[in-house]
């Protein structure tokens, strides 16, 4: 994934779209959306999905393997194995993570038995986050905040293939990470992150 | 060896056992009310889930991993010092060891359950059997925990054997069915010499196992933090310091539970003011280290004040954990070690402060590493909350109340001191010196009688 921080208008647009596709609550927020300020004070902001990390600190520290990572690299958490010791949490540096305290709310679909592809609806006492809507990109669909940008600001790419879209136009994924400066949040941790930022004018994350 | 002397450590060694007074069952009661409380509290939140505490997505952990922490640390105390004390050969051990070593049970029983009681889907708790991956900090955990808890089970075991027969004899017609229950667990003891070297041997190789056993358990412990890549956590330190931190706390539970049992059960006589001292100084040397890894942590990480440190350091020193941070560092740290460590007079109540102080301000150390590790920003300004709730705090209390609980239903089955090694020091003492100081008092330090200054 590539993110265009010049483009965010922090709509939440994205946020809101994946509690719709996913059914989760408002506090469920895969996709966050921070507001932060730039140097000379002005306001930009940051949407943050799981980073899909190709050396995810949340994979290696799971006592089950209940988070698992597919062959295209996407980090998805098996529902039906996690034992909720939130130990992921604690290790994953972006928070990207959210708990089930409670109940979901009820699946519109009550036969609908939620899988790691689609794991709607969650489960009590599990562990969610973003899944990069595989269940839609596996039939080459966009994800729910790709699709619900407005901005564009989103691209959703595949590395191997060196392509990358945001919905109206389709990029050669290696050309818009260099030729934008794109840079990964947090990468002196060593974690890999696999979402790419490209930042405008002093729109800085290591704050 | 003194007739008169044996008969009246064994009388106060089986005076327990079997004593349904008043006292015992209004405090059975009480503390089993408490326990019962706690239960229900997990009950309901098992039942409605994990929103029923105080924990969010930014402080996931809480109560739950600082009272495990809190509790098997409190084990340690318990295990080390009768090892220790032990491989030592210090003599003035006899009649702790039995207490020390149930005490160690009893905690990391309770501290044991803690993870279950902290998982989302308790139910599932044996996963970690059936997919456990050796990766995990967790499944360290379990394995450790476990291979710590039957080494402590067997520590309490081994040197109980040798007893049994004798609280048999001495509770004579009143043995009944516990009479048999001790043959049964005796394994034919009848104190021969090659029985009496097997004893010795499994006893000092427990003595020694148990040592890096438990030195392991706190060490996984702390990798369950140190492996994060959160400031407050990520640090080369963490190991060695947890394990220091559960020496400390533990010896001054053993502290408190010597204090109190010694008063229950009557047992002035055989610890004396000179034991409290002892273990004084054991607990000074070990908060005093403790102090130097704390020095050493805040130092190095407040001399550079790197960008990942320094909310983190703030919120401790000036900011919103400043009066917890405070309370621990004065009245948890230095206060009590002031106070065991002055010379003078009431030794055992100052000791037994000092402890009650250290186990408070241990309990607070343990809130200050999980809960602002939890809260501190790891994305852009955002700081997390954490207030714990009504079923937080039962559970902790229910579970403390279960640590006395067990120790006294434990001993009205069980002599509270071992005879077989007061025996033992008793007599290689008669052997070894002419003196008529009771032996089961503190050999070292000149001039000591025992028990002049309680």
């Amino acid at each position: 994934m590539v993110i265009d921080l010049r483009r965010c208008d922090g709509c939440k647009k994205c946020t809101e779209a994946c509690q719709t596709e996913h059914d989760l609550p408002k506090t469920f927020e895969w996709i966050k959306v921070f507001q932060l300020q730039d140097k000379s004070g002005e306001t930009y902001y940051m949407p943050r999905p799981c980073m899909h990390c190709e050396n995810a600190p949340c994979l290696r520290v799971c006592p089950v393997a209940a988070t698992f990572r597919t062959d295209e690299g996407v980090i998805l958490v098996d529902q039906e194995r996690c034992i909720g010791c939130r130990m992921c949490m604690a290790a994953c540096p972006y928070g990207a993570r959210y708990f089930n305290f409670g109940d979901p709310p009820a699946a519109p679909n009550p036969f609908q038995k939620p899988t790691p592809e689609f794991p709607v609806p969650q489960i009590k006492g599990t562990v969610g986050k973003c899944m990069l809507c595989v269940h839609n990109t596996d039939h080459g669909e966009l994800p729910a905040c790709v699709k619900a940008c407005g901005m564009q600001a989103l691209w959703i790419g595949d590395l191997t293939a060196d392509v990358a879209t945001n919905g109206s136009d389709t990029v050669r994924l290696s050309s818009l990470i260099k030729d934008n400066d794109a840079f990964r949040y947090k990468e002196e941790l060593g974690t890999s992150p696999r979402v790419y930022y490209i930042a405008g004018h002093g729109q800085d994350l290591d704050n | 060896m003194d007739r008169r002397t044996r008969a009246l450590y064994v009388e106060r060694a089986v005076w327990p056992i079997g004593r349904g007074d008043r006292k015992f069952w209004i405090s059975v009661m009480v503390l089993g009310a408490l326990v019962a409380a706690g239960v229900y509290a997990w009950i309901y939140q098992v039942q409605h889930g994990l929103w029923v505490t105080g924990l969010n997505q930014k402080v996931s952990w809480g109560f739950y991993i600082i009272n495990c922490v809190f509790f098997i640390g409190m084990s340690y105390g318990g295990a080390m010092t009768s090892a220790i004390l032990r491989l030592t050969g210090a003599k003035w051990r006899a009649p702790l060891t039995r207490i020390a070593e149930a005490t160690a049970v009893a905690a990391l029983l309770v501290g044991a359950v803690y993870p279950i009681v902290d998982l989302g889907r308790p139910d599932r708790f044996l996963y970690i059997l059936r997919y456990g991956q050796v990766g995990s900090p967790v499944v360290w955990d379990l394995v450790a925990v476990t291979s710590y808890a039957i080494a402590s089970f067997v520590f309490l075991y081994l040197p109980l054997i040798p007893d049994l027969p004798v609280a048999k004899a001495a509770l004579g017609a009143r043995a009944g069915l516990l009479g048999r229950i001790y043959d049964a667990l005796s394994l034919g003891w009848k104190g021969r010499p090659d029985q009496e070297r097997a004893l010795a041997r499994g006893i000092g190789i427990m003595a020694v196992l148990i040592i890096p056993l438990a030195v392991s358990v706190h060490s996984v412990l702390a990798w369950l933090f140190a492996v994060t890549s959160r400031a407050e956590w990520h640090s080369t330190i963490f190991a060695p310091y947890f394990v220091l931190a559960a020496m400390f706390s533990g010896v001054a539970a053993v502290i408190i539970v010597v204090a109190a049992l010694r008063k229950v059960y009557g047992l002035g006589e055989f610890i004396v003011a000179k034991h409290f001292r002892y273990l004084s100084y054991l607990l000074i040397a070990l908060g005093a280290g403790y102090l130097y890894f704390m020095i050493s942590e805040f130092l190095t990480d407040g001399y550079v004040f790197e960008s990942g440190t320094t909310s983190g350091l703030q919120s401790l020193f000036i900011g919103q954990y400043a009066p917890e941070f405070w309370s621990f560092s004065v009245g948890g740290l230095l206060v009590p070690l002031v106070l065991a460590a002055l010379p003078g007079r009431f030794p055992v109540a100052r000791a037994t402060v000092a402890s009650v102080l250290v186990v408070a301000g241990m309990w607070l150390k343990r809130f200050l590493i999980v809960v602002p590790g939890m809260a501190n920003p790891i994305m852009p300004w955002e700081w997390g909350q954490y207030q714990p709730t009504w079923v937080e705090i039962t559970i902790l209390v229910g579970s403390a109340a279960a640590i006395p609980l067990m120790l006294i239903v434990f001993f009205r089955f069980f002599p509270v001191m071992s005879v077989h090694e007061l025996d033992e020091v008793e007599g290689r003492y008669e052997v070894s010196s002419r003196h008529r100081i009771p032996a089961y008092a503190p050999v070292y330090g000149a001039g000591d009688a025992g028990g002049g200054d309680d």
